[in-house]
């Protein structure tokens, strides 16, 4: 008779963390609910801002007001996004699952936020050309993509933790954004700043600083939201 | 229950004469500024007040470190005591400023770095207090007001830093001067004392409160551990 106890075979870091990506994209890809509703409601924003902000032909195409317009609607559909998805994790009691399998606590969160993140890009890449149609403005710009996509990782790192944690409140949906937003205004400042700069076609010497604290700000708020994120999800 | 410490009576007595001192000081002692006058004496209890908000804000960043790594109720309470005093001040701060740059600026508000960074501080940490108002746990409360405590105080610089990429107004009184800034002045030897006595006592005032505050959550525990006694019975 083996007496040796049954080694079960632990999953690597990689392994978890993509099983968490796929499962996202597999519930996601079977109901379409969190990105249908994250783009209808950002494609309502638009259409919002351009009655609030009276937009007309001269004014609608100027730099500052799409990249103001574009930010806003990121974050207010980012938030809707983040809270979904932290949501159905713990109203079915998914998150206990996740909790319960052998993987490290940061592959859950790297798993989590890697997935909002496809789903903030995802939205973001549909709007883009629709932003283009509906205010006549080219938004086909290497610039402005990237900046999107560094202030999205920002916007997703911190708000990912921070949804988790507001998920777990009696306040949950209202708490999200009053959680987040005062943490996030610094990355917003950086994306609008530099998204407009790249729109106006600025020279690179004058569009470093905004990249450099996007950069400084994914780098500080992934490594300290991975810090901290077991303390979060500890029962 | 432990009673009143000695040593905080006496504290007490100290800081409320250091407190009568400092404000005889800021309107007696020190100079009048010649070109803001009267007005400028807003600037010594300004920034002692921006200071004691800044100083409350790293202890409970400090102090939710240490509750993570030892789950210390204790270190929960001082904490939350720390954030609460250090928003009383950081508003009197805001306050205070508001009072001086309507005359000197010409407004009560302007989107100057500074101004913008102190009140988004005080947005998070009005959002750190309905974040633990809506927990009942309370180990889950202490967990996640001590990440939200961290997470805060480390957006603080780069609130700033990402608010300074526009241009500032504010006078930087110690350090250097800077070219554009309005109600800049040098300060004179009395002006000095007063200021420097102005941030002791701030300080006292900080240290007195925190003690009486952490004193404070301490008796509200116990009279929970009171209230599940009885009602076991």
């Amino acid at each position: 008779m083996d007496n040796r106890p049954v080694l079960v075979d632990r999953p690597t870091f990689w392994r978890a963390m993509w099983a968490i990506v796929w499962k996202d994209m597999a519930a996601e890809l079977r109901s379409r609910e969190l990105i249908s509703a994250m783009f209808v409601f950002a494609l309502l924003v638009i259409i919002i801002f351009n009655f609030a902000l009276d937009l007309d032909p001269g004014t609608r195409t100027a730099p500052s007001i799409t990249s103001g317009v574009l930010w806003v609607t990121f974050t207010f559909a980012g938030t809707i996004g983040l809270n979904r998805s932290m949501a159905t994790e713990k109203d079915r009691g998914c998150l206990d699952g996740l909790l319960l399998a052998p993987v490290d606590r940061s592959a859950i969160y790297f798993g989590k936020v890697i997935g909002n993140l496809v789903f903030m890009l995802l939205v973001e890449a549909i709007l883009f050309p629709i932003y283009s149609i509906l205010y006549n403005v080219n938004l086909f710009n290497p610039g402005l993509i990237f900046i999107t996509i560094l202030g999205s990782i920002g916007y997703v790192a911190v708000g990912t933790l921070l949804a988790s944690m507001a998920v777990q409140t009696r306040t949950r949906d209202v708490l999200l954004p009053i959680l987040l937003f005062p943490i996030v205004i610094p990355i917003i400042i950086g994306a609008v700043k530099g998204s407009t700069a790249f729109l106006q076609g600025l020279p690179m010497s004058e569009i470093w600083p905004y990249i450099n604290l996007l950069i400084v700000f994914d780098v500080v708020y992934t490594t300290l939201a991975f810090l901290v994120f077991d303390y979060i999800v500890e029962e | 229950m432990s009673q009143k410490s000695r040593l905080l009576t006496v504290l007490d007595v100290i800081t409320l004469f250091l407190l009568l001192v400092a404000t005889w000081m800021v309107f007696f002692y020190a100079p009048m500024e010649r070109v803001m006058g009267q007005v400028q004496r807003v600037f010594y209890f300004h920034v002692a007040a921006g200071w004691v908000g800044m100083l409350g804000f790293l202890v409970a960043a400090v102090a939710g470190g240490i509750y993570l790594a030892t789950a210390n109720r204790k270190w929960d309470i001082v904490e939350v005591s720390a954030v609460e005093i250090g928003m009383v001040f950081a508003l009197i701060n805001v306050v205070t400023g508001s009072i001086w740059a309507r005359p000197i600026w010409n407004a009560w508000w302007t989107w100057d770095p500074r101004l913008t960074t102190a009140t988004i501080m005080l947005l998070v940490y009005a959002a750190y207090l309905m974040l633990r108002s809506g927990i009942d746990d309370p180990s889950r409360r202490a967990r996640f007001g001590a990440v939200y405590a961290i997470i805060g105080f480390i957006s603080v610089p780069l609130t700033f830093f990402s608010a300074r990429l526009f241009r500032t107004i504010h006078p930087i009184v110690i350090g250097s001067n800077q070219p554009g800034a309005t109600g800049q002045f040098d300060m004179s030897p009395l002006m000095v004392q007063t200021f420097l006595f102005s941030l002791i006592t701030f300080t006292f005032i900080f240290i007195v409160l925190l003690w009486h505050r952490i004193r404070m959550g301490q008796m509200a525990d116990y009279v929970e551990e009171l209230k599940l006694k009885i009602g076991d019975q």
